[in-house]
């Protein structure tokens, strides 16, 4: 018993001396990245580890695995790929988890939040892709309903789209429930007799959509661009009220089309301080929607690994990549 | 306090709450139903004093649920008393401290019990050496003393086997083992046998008597088992409902009986078997011949019967070199017709001696304590 | 005699009477409450509202906490010290797994084997390891192991005190008790959201979500083990003077050493099945395989985690079990084996490539998902129509009376339904969780959950019941069934998502069917056990008496397996609570998509906790209603999958 007030004492002791500063959330960040790195380096005699967020799309999955694919290959880096949504990523920035995210969709608030109050993240600037937002049905319906298009004739249709999952109103069909969305706000603002119904993920969302094509079934979904299966099929984008500067400034109130989205990418402000060449691959990433599409459409539809896909790409394109190597 | 081995005061054991209350109110006087129902608490030893001489073997006989258990309990607080008083050795065990109490128990009492309370974990030897190894004794210390004690109570070679692979005989020998390897002054025994086949209890008498012989502890001995008690108890203590009703030796017992209950208890003990000559010897009548055989007054009564046969004379009966009276057949005879009991009363004959005292223990298991 | 004056008669009608009364009692009741809900319909309810004030409250919190997160002393001397040293244990965990390589974890896989159960056991370690390499998942593996590792490791350091505790003390008994039970009931989602916002997220944050789920088994088996120990032993022990530490180290520890080892097999069992739901809070593992095969709707890529996820819970499973089984007497075979194993096993490390070959690699996923796709291109019509007949048939009707109905109805319903199935006590509980959800501002999507889970729940105890009694009537049957279930049984609760989702695409059937998969293994497990406990002598005894079979199953087996049957409920909606849940990622909606949306989206934060909390209230209250007059078994293993 003595004994073992003793220990306890001397840990309580132990706990206090260490506990002198108090711990803040970044501190683990100088103690797990070393593991890893003796961990990586001794296997692969690597030149440091970077940590990639990854979102749930196959797009932003495309960009990762070239950006990947040249980190490891071309600078020796260990990539560790963290798989996450859009907001935990930010988070992960401020955690010690995440250094990169290569495809950030606007996210004006959290940039606010982490970049300006926190001071964690920086923007590492475009990454050539121009991302669009909107309400697409397939391109039977446009030709069947022509004034389809227009969102204020969409309660005309409204019973087309009921689903048993739609309380009796038009079903809208959205993605995962973390990627950006006004929708909710958009149907009760602009009065429509619409449910947004959560499919869970973008590939419901597309075989929704190729359902939909094939058996020529009503759908009305959230979908975006950079997409591969727009290379695939036709859909249509249904016209909502323009976007105007400031018109989605409070998120419940929306009642305008999502704006459009110049892709960009973020790192932590612990990556960015590093530097080295891993941060200028990143900062230098830049490429088309094609580029993407091509890359997103081998690893879904072609069977290819990630791995592959960019290797492919990369064999295909040099120039393009080489320009964003660190000289 | 003399030099008593133990000593034990006015002891009260009540369970329930509020129990140190009840002692010296006159609720201490209701019976255990009434007490029950009027407190909620239950007495299970009920003012209890005796005296234990040293190397004296001291039995507590008392049917299941008569405190029995809990009175050898509350002598090293393994069950704290609710009042009265405890000395061992002289020393007041009430008032000791946690750490002194350890000490008692460490080094002077240890106890048997009825289903042994064998580590199943451990190997034979370090079952024995386990008292040892609390007191902090080196291993090589320890486990030599374990050994030599193994072989006192004829466990050479079971050093290594487990608990679970000796039979419940040999399982008790560890048991006693374990308890003789403190070297105690006190053995406590909690019904060590009555877990065990009828042979094996017997062997197991026998060895007990045998180790009382060769190392003259003083021991504690509970039992619900008459025939036990009568064979190994010097003197025994009868408890009914938590108080001791008559405390004697066996001869006393059978041959006195304070009261209906132990008459009762006691009918059935073929009293030829535990009566000596003293009890039934008269004085010679005016015509006897005195040359018969001469006996001394504590044999047997049942041990006389050869002498009875071998002569048709009486038999004289001597103490301490003088006559104290004389024995014929007819008088032996008559002590055996009443050991019989029932069948003395139906007026059976004879025939019945020889298995009567087979019924005596066949009995004794139907009364197990729960 | 027979013609009794009829002013004599009437004192034994009036008790028998008023008995009468209370038999028809429940049904007056019921007839009450449609009444009621005719009467009352749409009035009272409570419409869902994102701005509830709650909500708003909740997100400040958040921020607040966000804010002060590096300068609160509660956080800076607390819980940053608590983030910091879980995950220290975990990348020590990590860095050790990966830096044996996989021959040396094979070996050590192997040389424990061997320790705990001798050359089968080692087999099995060797040839489950291979087989994890062979699925091409090693590095993801061996992240998983490390996070079951260092969360099995944490609730051992901190459950089996508390539950030496529990087992030695009534009154800690009495406090741990009903914690654990709600515990055990929390849907895992649940409590994500808290966790994130204490410990952010990340490894640390996982492991701390992982050990709540495992840390229960932990602490109730220690505690029964402690209790079970003899008190002869522990009385020998203190005659011979041992103090309190002695004969807890010499006696009572070692004694339910073997229990406890079953403990620590719960326990990993636990563990194991809450690892790859973490990966939402950035844990690495199978889990991310699991979650981005969920993203991409790929079956086949789906199940080989799951397949890797079962690999790991058998090995570990058969380790601590033959561990458990076997006396630890040392045999210098069994440590020679031991340490020519692990010897080998590193002496390979260097030898052979870092990774696992890939040569040795086996690719099954290309064909399941043929298969899958065969199947959804040909059974279009049929899944479709299960799906809507459900749909419209059970679900909207149940969930328009459900949101349409008073809340204060329901409430009363369930109060006077849980009051005479299982007593007021229970009753008032359960009507209280209700309450306490219209509080929280999510009544409309507790009620909306409540239909998924009751429709659900019938199905599955239906044909968990069926399977049950199929298989305790037929040993042929249960020969079959016993190995699927047990395999069901050990997947991931995640893993069923996907099959489901493949047939019958998103929405709230798929998480009926994933719900189904999840649960019917324990409903049919309990019920055959139940069935066949029912004593031989008896069954012989209504055979002897001419029972029909029906008869016999109707009249003897099944009211006598009563206690089994309620168990088998209760166990079957507390699970398809727990599955229907996690269904909020394939689009069941919701209190579960709150949850999610929750983690996922800022402004969503504080609904999803307050969602979260709903989501307790709810299993209580299930649990409650369910448990029976019968009282509950509670040492039954209870989600432990």
């Amino acid at each position: 018993m003595k004994k073992l007030r003793l220990i306890a004492g001397v840990l309580v002791l132990g706990l206090g001396a260490a506990a002198c500063g108090g711990a803040k959330v970044d501190d683990n960040s100088s103690a797990a990245p070393s593991a890893n790195a003796s961990a990586g380096a001794a296997a692969a005699g690597s030149a440091g580890t970077v940590k990639m967020a990854i979102n749930a799309w196959v797009g932003y999955e495309a960009s990762a695995a070239v950006v990947d694919y040249l980190l490891e290959n071309e600078l020796h880096y260990k990539v560790e790929k963290v798989t996450l949504n859009e907001e935990p990523s930010w988070q992960g920035m401020e955690s010690g988890d995440v250094d990169v995210v290569l495809e950030n969709w606007g996210h004006d608030d959290l940039k606010k939040k982490y970049i300006e109050e926190k001071g964690v993240a920086v923007e590492a600037g475009p990454n050539g892709n121009n991302g669009v937002i909107g309400w697409y049905v397939p391109e039977w319906m446009v030709q069947k309903y022509p004034d389809i298009t227009d969102y204020k004739n969409l309660n005309k249709y409204a019973d087309l789209f009921k689903t048993s999952e739609s309380d009796g109103k038009g079903q809208l069909l959205d993605g995962d429930p973390s990627f950006v969305t006004n929708d909710e706000a958009l149907v009760k603002n602009l009065k429509l007799d619409y449910k947004v119904v959560y499919a869970g993920s973008e590939a419901a969302l597309i075989k929704a959509a190729e359902q939909a094509t094939d058996q020529q079934k009503p759908l009305l979904m959230y979908f975006y661009e950079p997409q591969w299966l727009f290379s695939k099929l036709k859909l249509v984008k249904i016209n909502l009220p323009p976007y105007t500067a400031g018109c989605d400034a409070d998120p419940k109130k929306v009642a305008c089309d999502y704006p459009a989205y110049p892709l960009d990418k973020i790192v932590s402000k612990k990556f960015a301080d590093a530097g080295g060449p891993a941060y200028e691959l990143v900062k230098n990433f830049k490429w088309t929607n094609d580029d993407q599409n091509k890359v997103a459409d081998d690893i879904t539809n072609n069977g290819l690994s990630d791995e592959a896909a960019a290797k492919k790409w990369v064999e295909a394109n040099p120039t393009i990549w080489q320009a964003w190597i660190p000289k | 306090m003399g030099t008593a081995a133990i000593e034990v005061r006015g002891l009260w054991k009540i369970f329930g709450p509020k129990a140190d209350r009840i002692i010296g109110s006159p609720d201490a006087e209701l019976d255990s139903a009434a007490l029950r129902a009027k407190t909620g608490c239950t007495a299970a030893v009920r003012d209890v004093s005796f005296e234990v001489r040293p190397g004296e073997v001291f039995v507590v006989m008392g049917l299941s649920g008569s405190g029995k258990s809990t009175l050898v309990r509350c002598l090293t607080r393994l069950i704290e008393p609710t009042g009265g008083d405890v000395a061992i050795g002289g020393e007041d065990v009430r008032g000791m401290s946690a750490t002194q109490l350890r000490e008692l128990r460490r080094h002077r009492v240890s106890m048997v019990f009825q289903h042994f309370g064998l580590l199943p974990h451990r190997r034979v030897l370090d079952n024995v050496a386990y008292g040892l190894e609390i007191q902090g004794v080196a291993k090589a210390v320890r486990h030599e003393k374990a050994r030599a004690i193994l072989s006192l109570v004829g466990l050479e070679g079971h050093e290594d086997s487990y608990p679970d692979q000796l039979s419940g005989g040999m399982q008790q020998r560890v048991g006693l083992a374990r308890a003789l390897a403190v070297d105690p002054e006190v053995l406590l025994f909690d019904e060590p046998f009555s877990a065990l086949d009828p042979l094996i209890r017997r062997d197991m008498q026998a060895e007990v008597v045998r180790l009382h012989r060769e190392v003259g502890k003083t021991m504690v001995f509970i039992t619900h088992d008459l025939s036990e008690a009568l064979k190994l108890g010097e003197r025994i203590a009868i408890m009914r409902n938590g108080s001791i009703v008559q405390v004697g030796t066996p001869e006393e017992l059978v041959g006195a009986p304070a009261d209906d209950y132990v008459a009762d208890f006691v009918r059935d003990v073929p009293k030829s078997h535990v009566l000596s000559l003293r009890w039934i010897s008269r004085q010679p009548d005016a015509d006897e011949p005195l040359d018969g055989p001469e006996l001394p007054a504590d044999t047997v009564i049942h041990d006389a019967i050869p002498a009875a046969m071998a002569s048709a004379r009486p038999i004289r009966v001597v103490a301490d070199g003088e006559l104290v009276g004389v024995v014929d057949r007819v008088d032996l005879l008559g002590a055996v017709r009443l050991g019989e009991g029932i069948g003395a009363q139906a007026g059976e004959a004879l025939a019945g001696t020889r298995s009567s005292s087979a019924s005596a223990s066949a009995s004794a298991p139907s009364a197990e304590e729960a | 005699m027979v013609a009794a004056p009829a002013d004599i008669a009437p004192p034994v009608p009036v008790a028998e009477r008023a008995q009468r009364l209370a038999r028809w009692l429940p049904a007056a009741g019921a007839v009450l409450v449609v009444a009621l809900y005719v009467a009352f319909k749409n009035t009272a309810v409570l419409p869902h509202d994102d701005d509830a004030s709650l909500f708003h409250w909740l997100n400040d919190a958040r921020d607040w906490v966000d804010e002060n997160r590096n300068t609160s002393p509660f956080f800076l001397y607390f819980v940053n010290y608590v983030r910091l040293g879980v995950a220290e244990l975990f990348t020590l965990f990590q860095t050790a797994l990966t830096a044996l390589g996989w021959p040396g974890l094979i070996g050590v896989a192997a040389g424990l084997g061997w320790l705990a159960g001798g050359w089968r056991i080692a087999l099995v370690s060797v040839v489950g390891f291979a087989g994890i390499g062979a699925l091409g998942l090693w590095d993801a593996s061996v992240d998983t192991l490390a996070l079951t590792l260092s969360s099995v490791l944490l609730s051992l350091v901190i459950g089996i005190p508390i539950g030496i505790l529990t087992g030695r003390s009534p009154r800690v008994r009495r406090i741990v008790s009903p914690v654990l039970d709600v515990m055990q009931i929390m849907p895992t989602f649940s409590y994500l959201s808290p966790i994130v916002l204490l410990f952010l997220i990340g490894p640390a944050s996982a492991t701390i979500a992982t050990m709540i789920y495992a840390i229960p088994p932990a602490i109730r088996i220690t505690a029964l083990a402690i209790q079970r120990v003899p008190p002869t032993a522990v009385e020998a022990s203190e005659s011979l003077g041992a103090t309190g530490g002695q004969t807890l180290r010499k006696v009572r520890l070692p004694m339910a050493l073997n229990t406890i080892t079953l403990g620590v097999n719960q326990t990993i069992a636990a563990a194991l099945s809450m690892v790859p739901l973490v990966a939402l809070i950035a844990a690495p593992g199978l889990g991310v395989d699991l979650i981005r095969a969920l993203a991409r709707v790929n079956v086949g890529a789906a199940l080989v985690p799951g397949i890797a996820i079962v690999i790991i819970a058998i090995v570990l499973d058969r380790i601590t079990r033959s561990a458990a089984v076997s006396r630890a007497r040392s045999s210098a075979v069994r440590w020679a084996g031991f340490a020519v194993a692990i010897v080998a096993g590193l002496a390979l490390t260097p030898v052979l490539a870092p990774e696992f070959p890939e040569q040795w690699q086996i690719q099954i996923i290309r064909p399941i998902n043929d298969v899958v796709g065969w199947i959804e291109a040909n059974w279009y019509g049929f899944t479709g129509f299960l799906n809507d007949t459900v749909a419209y048939g059970l679900l909207n009707p149940l969930q328009d009376v459900l949101t349409s109905a008073p809340w204060w109805l329901i409430t009363i319903a369930v109060l006077g339904f849980a009051w005479r199935f299982s007593g007021l006590r229970a009753g008032l509980v359960a009507a209280g969780c209700l309450v306490a959800i219209a509080a929280l501002s999510l009544w409309e999507h507790g009620m909306e959950t409540l239909t998924i889970v009751l429709v659900a729940s019938v199905i599955t105890i239906a044909v968990g019941l069926a399977l049950g009694i199929a298989a305790a009537r037929s040993r042929w049957f249960a020969a079959v069934l016993r190995p699927i279930l047990d395999a069901a049984q050990t997947m991931p609760s995640f893993s069923y998502l996907l099959p489901a989702v493949a047939l019958f695409g998103n929405g709230r059937f798929t998480a009926i069917i994933a719900s189904l998969i999840y649960a019917v293994p324990v409903v049919a497990r309990l019920v055959e056990d139940g069935v066949r406990a029912v004593p031989g002598t008896v069954v012989e005894a209504a055979r002897s008496a001419g029972s029909t079979d029906r008869q016999l199953l109707w009249k003897v087996q099944l009211p006598m397996a009563k206690s089994s049957l309620l168990l088998a409920a209760n166990q079957g909606i507390v699970m398809t609570l727990a599955m229907v849940v996690i269904g909020a990622l394939v689009g069941a909606g919701a209190l579960g998509y709150d949850v999610v949306a929750g983690i996922a989206q800022q402004e969503d934060y504080g609904k999803g906790l307050a969602a979260g909390v709903a989501l307790v209230l709810l299993g209580v209250m299930l649990d409650r209603i369910t448990q029976g007059a019968s009282g509950r078994p509670n040492s039954k293993k209870k989600r432990i999958a």
